[in-house]
């Protein structure tokens, strides 16, 4: 599929509203899919930003999303960088209990979200707001 | 918005899922899912994830959310074609589904709705008290 984007360099994306979580995740496919990823691997990463797009935009009142190829010299990866200007997660340790919400959810967002991945990064303040990186490695 | 087609088969509502659904998207068909059971009577309802990619917390609760309003509409949902791939990613997730029934394909899933609708008439025979002096 032939997208005429550049998926050597960066893509950015704003997450203002329930369709651009659709976009991160067709964004995040396809990105998933350059690196060849395993398919199991492409769904563990596209819903993992699924789960973290949304936290942007309920938790954080939206933001934006970059999503670039890395590569480590032995493997190829996708990592995802999710920033918002929110409030910050107060009790990160809670945040990411299994079950917790403050949202209405099943709590399953950022626990979860965590699980699908190989290397979650998570800084948060209520100054700075919220950055979540992700990596998932090809195999 | 988009909105997800409910196509009606016999006593069987049938959604298949054939986009990529905004939140939004997938909280409406919940609401239009309700008002087709009430509107047709239908029984059962079988939802098609075949050309899901996805399914993250948000769709699965709506899968949950839309058995468990079904059930008190006195219909069964059955969700069919899960990809191998959602379903470990599902589990990983942390995601259970639990009061969803799943059947591997569309015709087992309605084989599924028939044998569960024909069990609950049986019951309700069997709590006639003039069929329970008929049974030995």
């Amino acid at each position: 599929m032939t997208t005429g984007v550049d998926l050597g360099q960066p893509q950015a994306q704003a997450i203002r509203s329930d369709e651009d979580v659709v976009r991160v995740r067709q964004l995040v496919r396809s990105v998933a899919v350059a690196v060849k990823l395993s398919l199991v691997d492409q769904t563990k990463v596209v819903t993992a930003a699924s789960e973290l797009a949304r936290n942007t935009l309920v938790y954080g009142g939206g933001g934006s999303v970059e999503v670039v190829i890395v590569d480590n010299g032995r493997r190829k990866g996708v990592q995802i960088v999710f920033a918002d200007s929110g409030p910050g997660i107060p009790d990160l340790d809670l945040a990411l209990t299994d079950g917790y919400t403050t949202g209405g959810g099943l709590g399953l967002g950022l626990s979860g979200a965590r699980r699908l991945v190989d290397e979650f990064e998570i800084e948060t303040s209520a100054e700075t707001g919220t950055r979540i990186t992700v990596t998932k490695w090809s195999r | 918005m988009e909105r997800v087609p409910i196509l009606k088969i016999g006593d069987i509502l049938l959604v298949s899922i054939q986009l990529d659904m905004s939140d939004q998207t997938a909280v409406q068909l919940q609401e239009d899912l309700a008002e087709r059971i009430v509107d047709t009577g239908c029984h059962g309802v079988i939802i098609d994830i075949t050309a899901l990619d996805i399914v993250d917390s948000f769709v699965g609760r709506m899968l949950s959310t839309i058995a468990s309003i079904s059930k008190v509409l006195d219909a069964e949902t059955v969700v069919v074609g899960m990809r191998p791939a959602v379903a470990i990613t599902l589990v990983e997730l942390g995601l259970s589904l639990n009061g969803i029934r799943t059947a591997l394909n569309v015709e087992r899933g309605m084989e599924l709705i028939a044998a569960a609708r024909a069990d609950e008439l049986d019951y309700q025979l069997d709590d006639d008290p003039d069929a329970e002096t008929a049974t030995p």
